[in-house]
């Protein structure tokens, strides 16, 4: 992110190499009547990475997100963010960073350029400030046609990316994403994957969090797997899926005739029996070799002259990796869901 | 100090926010304006014969009352103001800025009494035309819409306070409003207080809403009709200081309930 204003950097309050660890959380708990939505979280996002936080609805993400932009105060634990303990210095927390919710907070009366230069003055900017930081954002995030229409003009992309770019209006050294990219289709999505992969180009620390596996793949350094308000894993997506275990080796036959052929060929090279789908004529196997494996294969397919459509090795995807740590899969309701409500005009 | 200097910026940023809003979508104004048209109407022409007995001076005493009722009521778009806020996560996004803990509240507040002030001018144009008179010094006026406008702005903040209380908009839209009928019409508004029962009679006398219409009345030196009886109560003796102690106790209870329920309010 290019520098930006003296206005900020006087107080200290945004020193973005102050340590090595930008945020940090320490057994969170809180508890909404009988429910424990957070049961012990730890976390810990190194200076200038992307921690991926992810869980499917009622894991506990935004709870976690809400205690650490002092939005709720934890029942129990410690969370520090930018240097500032968050029940002690809450304002020195404020000033470290820019949230983006759930659903676009934008105004939906003002501009695209009011609505950052409200911002930016509520971040303490001078007007002079405020206004050059609205247009340079609405450039950035490729708002310079609609800069000067009503945000109830706005696709629901666009919505979002006002509000991300309203995130990023005191250049904050935290940048806490809630969420990003629910309801947008998947052109909105891919919009906001770029604007956050150059945030985290510029050196940038981010909270994302996220139900899209995918998405936490894309843009995350590291993961945490969060369900009904536990860790239960972490590490990098690599790692996640090396522990699920293997690659699968992926065929599919030209004729119905040569899967039994096919089935004997690929039980010769992985683990176990291969899953049949006849109907696709598709044979899958895990593998422990990987490329060996394939090799392998396919030679022992080239000597029964068995016809080969399409071939491939696939690593396990992190919706594997979610399925085998929670038994259930990432997008399906857990069973006591977060209190959510859908944005109109978000989809 | 400097405490205060960003709290005033960070409020007038929000009053600023408002006002934007209600000029970009002047809709919202129609309630503020016609609205009280529609009840000088009405009650100077539908009821006033009945209840007043002669009808022209029942609408001099009428004013007052409209008056005072209205800026009352216009405590329901603060209300809606500060729920549709949170519904929309505005709130959120505030309470994570590091911004004055009252600016949201004070910037609405302020916003809505430039709205009631609008409302204020509309209503006396509209009653000029059906016979009401300003017959007090003009410094006696400018008092009596002072105080109208300190009773708007202490009510606002009620307003404030329902609104996040209530949550959402839905909610809002009845809890706005539902607790406005009693506290407007059990006071002498429209009708004289000694002709309600007893019990009823002691609310309407130190009623905040009979306190502004009666201070409003005094300084415009609007005649009371003589079939209204009239009071003897402390209040009613003293109109224009009741009403000023009334707006300043709403305020005193009311800004740090609000600001305190800010603090923790959640959009959800």
């Amino acid at each position: 992110m290019p520098e930006f204003g003296g206005a900020l950097s006087g107080d200290g309050a945004t020193l973005r190499d102050m340590s090595s660890v930008a945020v940090r959380a320490e057994g969170l708990v809180k508890t909404f009547g009988s429910t424990r939505a957070l049961d012990g979280v730890d976390l810990e996002i190194p200076t200038g990475t992307v921690l991926g936080l992810l869980g499917p609805n009622g894991a506990g993400k935004t709870t976690t997100v809400r205690i650490l932009t002092t939005l709720l105060r934890p029942d129990a634990g410690k969370a520090f963010v930018a240097g500032h303990d968050v029940a002690a210095d809450p304002q020195a927390v404020r000033r470290s960073i820019g949230l983006s919710g759930q659903y676009a907070a934008v105004d939906e009366n003002l501009t695209g350029t009011e609505n950052l230069y409200m911002v930016g003055r509520l971040y303490g900017l001078s007007r002079a400030d405020a206004r050059a930081r609205a247009a340079e954002l609405v450039g950035r995030f490729r708002l310079v046609d609609a800069a000067d229409r009503p945000a109830r003009t706005y696709s629901g992309g666009m919505r979002r990316r006002l509000d991300l770019a309203g995130a990023l209006v005191a250049a904050p050294a935290v940048v806490v994403l809630d969420e990003p990219t629910t309801g947008l289709d998947p052109r909105g999505r891919m919009d906001t994957w770029e604007v956050i992969g150059e945030l985290v180009a510029d050196g940038t620390t981010v909270l994302l969090t996220t139900q899209y596996l995918e998405e936490a793949d894309q843009l995350a350094d590291r993961i945490l797997v969060i369900d009904r308000g536990r860790v239960i894993a972490a590490g990098t997506a690599d790692q996640l899926k090396a522990g699920v275990g293997g690659e699968r080796l992926d065929i599919v036959v030209a004729d119905a005739g040569e899967l039994a052929a096919a089935r004997a060929a690929l039980s010769a090279v992985g683990v176990g029996e291969p899953d049949v789908d006849e109907h696709q004529r598709k044979l899958s196997i895990k593998v422990d070799t990987g490329p060996k494996a394939l090799v392998e294969a396919l030679r022992l397919l080239d000597r029964d002259s068995v016809g080969v459509l399409d071939v491939g090795l696939h690593r396990p995807t992190l919706d594997d990796v979610f399925l085998a740590l929670t038994g259930h899969a990432a997008e399906e309701d857990a069973p006591q869901p977060e209190k959510k409500r859908r944005k109109k005009g978000d989809s | 100090m400097a405490v205060i200097t960003a709290g005033a910026r960070d409020s007038g940023v929000v009053a600023w926010r408002n006002l934007m809003n209600v000029r970009r979508q002047p809709d919202l104004l129609l309630g503020a304006t016609l609205q009280p048209i529609m009840f000088v109407l009405l009650f100077a022409y539908v009821f006033g014969g009945s209840i007043g007995g002669d009808a022209d001076a029942y609408r001099e005493f009428l004013m007052g009352g409209i008056f005072a009722q209205t800026v009352a009521f216009n405590s329901a778009y603060t209300t809606l103001g500060m729920a549709a806020d949170l519904d929309k996560g505005v709130i959120d996004r505030f309470r994570s800025l590091p911004m004055s803990r009252a600016a949201v509240l004070l910037g609405r507040t302020s916003a809505d009494l430039a709205v009631s002030a609008l409302g204020l001018v509309v209503m006396a144009v509209c009653g000029l035309i059906v016979g009401w008179r300003i017959r007090g010094s003009l410094l006696d006026a400018v008092a009596a819409f002072a105080l109208l406008l300190l009773f708007s702005f202490a009510m606002s903040w009620i307003g404030a306070w329902v609104g996040m209380v209530s949550g959402n908009v839905q909610v809002a839209q009845s809890a706005g409003f539902i607790w406005m009928f009693p506290f407007a019409f059990i006071s002498s508004a429209f009708v004289s207080a000694s002709s309600m029962p007893g019990f009823l009679r002691t609310i309407a006398e130190w009623n905040p809403v009979t306190a502004a219409a009666d201070a409003a009345r005094t300084l415009f030196e609007n005649p009371r009709p003589g079939i209204l009886g009239t009071s003897d109560a402390w209040p009613a003796q003293h109109p224009v200081l009741w009403s000023l102690i009334c707006s300043l106790i709403i305020l005193a209870i009311f800004v740090p309930l609000a600001v305190g329920k800010y603090r923790k309010v959640a959009s959800k």
